[in-house]
């Protein structure tokens, strides 16, 4: 019935580690996700969850030593990004699939002028475009978010935050990738401008029919762009299924607290309902499941099994014991 | 390769628009040229006149006129050896200046090949290079210079391998520090990210971020280097007379402090003058090279 969706990127089963003086750091614990041509997905989790971890792992950006990816697939367009040569690699960084970095203060070359910068990334994937090709080709992108052109001969220190953000946002899209990873592209932004940058990542998405991988904490930020959601919590997703299955109903206890964080706007709320504890340490994972110390319906199996995926409707699938017998 | 030129040319014009600015380094530049000038003047008058007046008047005594006071013939006066000492100033320049220069770039460029491969390479490469460079910065420069001179005797060359040998570590450090701050940068990580090679990377991200550092560190280095060229003169270890190093014409005339006033204060004030002009200068391409400090 449902009309056959094209994937462009499928992760099987990713593992990332870290070795470290302190020990082994479990940054991505057997994450899987798949990511339909021109969709949205929003990657959702507290700071170290390993959320930009498996968005450097996708670009393979992993420094190893001391990083490693122990296991798993990473499938763009019938190629796994893995195995593939460096060189190959290099052609699909900035050409198929960008990267837009949480923090434009220092993602931008500050000896170089903005107009070099977005040039170089077309320059290194069409060696054969003219100079003049090129310089046209920076004004559109300069154009496109916003940018006069006469700013094209000026350093990223001239530029304010959202103006640099911008910069950047033009140069990920300047090759028309397929996949546009965005790491917390707003984080570093004051509110105003956040909006003004979603909005505008939003309209160009559209009009290049990209597909986009939003990592963001911010759940208000999910709302406003995201088709689908993966709440990833301690390397491994929680809980995912489209925007209106997860926001409607949340399941999984941590995303249900997450919810509750959230102050509301029409109630008057006294104090906030934070999720109590922190985060496992990701040397030292729980044996069970990874959210078991800070559960509230924990169970004893919680404490000693890892809950598999439980598919309650549609898309929507919980990683939580609490669902598996009432299904 | 056209591109690249252009931009190259647009980075320095620009650091030359913001040198302009400072009055002060304009100063400095147009002193260090004077004596660039002078110095290839002197060389090609020499060629030209097959040393005709270098032997003649630099270096010719005249013992009678010895120690005579600056006079419309003798502008800077006579030294102790009755030689003309402005000529002398004149003719010496080169030795200050292109030694020190030639012992500062053997050892900004051996240093800073050091330094990188330690930077980047890190580990054993960087321990066993950084531990050695320790080991001869723990040694006073002065003294290292004027060891290995006087373990290889007294020559030009040797002195010149001492100075740089003595100013290695200070470069391999400079370097080093700047490829390991700009190596974790994050826009080397988005430069990655948008499918630059290494080779890009090195040479349009790091080398021009650690630039600026280096380039003043090695003005301020020449400085250095003439100072320790003229010490190893002053101690006798250096250039050998009659040959007018500033230095040694230093030295050789501190004998006759209380004769004539005027023989050790000119080639005092010469090296002072060059050092000053030098460090000035160096202060002034730090301001100018870093795009960040103002428009």
């Amino acid at each position: 019935m449902e009309k056959e969706k094209e994937i462009l990127i499928d992760i099987e089963d990713l593992w990332v580690k870290f070795s470290t003086d302190d020990g082994v750091v479990k940054a991505v614990n057997g994450i899987s996700l798949k990511l339909e041509k021109g969709e949205t997905f929003g990657l959702v989790g507290e700071t170290g969850a390993g959320k930009t971890t498996l968005a450097k792992a996708i670009m393979s950006l992993i420094p190893t030593p001391p990083g490693e990816i122990t296991k798993g697939k990473i499938n763009f367009k019938g190629e796994d990004l893995l195995k593939c040569s460096d060189h190959r690699i290099r052609e699909i960084r900035g050409n198929d699939i960008s990267m837009i970095f949480q923090d434009p203060m220092t993602s931008l070359n500050p000896v170089m002028r903005v107009g070099e910068q977005i040039k170089e990334v077309i320059e290194i994937h069409n060696p054969k475009m003219s100079e003049t090709e090129l310089h046209e080709k920076v004004v559109e992108m300069l154009r496109l978010v916003g940018i006069s052109e006469d700013r094209i001969n000026e350093f990223p220190h001239q530029f304010s935050g959202g103006m640099k953000q911008r910069v950047i946002i033009a140069i990920a899209l300047a090759c028309n990738p397929l996949l546009l990873i965005a790491d917390e592209p707003t984080t570093a932004l004051d509110v105003t401008i956040q909006a003004q940058v979603l909005d505008m990542i939003k309209k160009l998405k559209q009009k290049l029919n990209t597909s986009m991988l939003l990592i963001t904490h911010d759940l208000g930020v999910v709302v406003q762009n995201c088709d689908k959601v993966a709440i990833v919590y301690a390397g491994e997703i929680v809980e995912t299924g489209n925007l209106r299955e997860i926001f409607k109903n949340p399941l999984h206890p941590y995303t249900r607290g997450l919810f509750d964080s959230i102050p509301s706007l029409t109630k008057d709320t006294r104090r906030l309902k934070p999720i109590e504890g922190l985060m496992p340490d990701p040397t030292n994972l729980p044996e069970g499941c990874n959210f078991c110390p800070r559960c509230k319906f924990a169970k004893e199996e919680c404490k000693t099994k890892n809950p598999a995926f439980v598919h309650k409707e549609g898309e929507h699938y919980v990683k939580c014991f609490l669902y598996e017998e009432g299904k | 390769m056209r591109k690249k030129k252009s931009t190259q040319r647009s980075v320095w014009a620009e650091t030359w628009r913001r040198l302009k600015k400072d009055k002060m380094a304009v100063a400095g530049l147009i002193f260090i040229g004077l004596l660039v000038v002078i110095a290839f003047s002197t060389m090609f008058i020499d060629i030209a006149t097959n040393k005709a007046v270098y032997n003649d008047y630099v270096i010719k005594q005249n013992l009678r006129m010895r120690l005579q006071g600056p006079s419309p013939d003798h502008v800077f006066g006579l030294d102790e050896f009755g030689r003309d000492i402005l000529l002398r100033m004149l003719w010496g320049t080169r030795y200050s200046l292109f030694m020190g220069t030639f012992a500062i770039v053997f050892s900004v460029i051996v240093g800073s090949l050091l330094g990188a491969v330690s930077g980047f390479y890190g580990k054993v490469a960087d321990n066993v290079i950084m531990r050695f460079m320790d080991v001869l910065l723990a040694i006073p420069s002065m003294l290292l210079a004027t060891a290995i001179v006087a373990a290889l005797g007294t020559s030009l060359t040797n002195v010149l391998l001492a100075i740089s040998i003595s100013y290695i570590p200070t470069f391999a450090r400079t370097v080093r520090a700047s490829v390991l701050t700009i190596k974790d940068q994050e826009y080397i990580e988005a430069a990655r990210a948008l499918g630059a090679g290494d080779g890009r990377i090195i040479f349009r991200y790091i080398i021009p971020n650690s630039l600026a550092p280096l380039i003043v560190q090695a003005t301020l280095g020449v400085a250095g280097a003439i100072l320790s060229i003229a010490g190893l003169s002053f101690l006798g270890l250096g250039i050998q007379p009659p040959t007018p190093e500033w230095g040694s014409m230093l030295s050789n005339a501190r004998t006759y402090i209380r004769e004539g006033w005027h023989v050790t204060v000119i080639p005092g004030l010469g090296i002072m003058l060059t050092i000053l002009a030098l460090n000035i200068l160096g202060d002034g391409l730090r301001d100018a090279l870093d795009p960040r400090l103002k428009n």
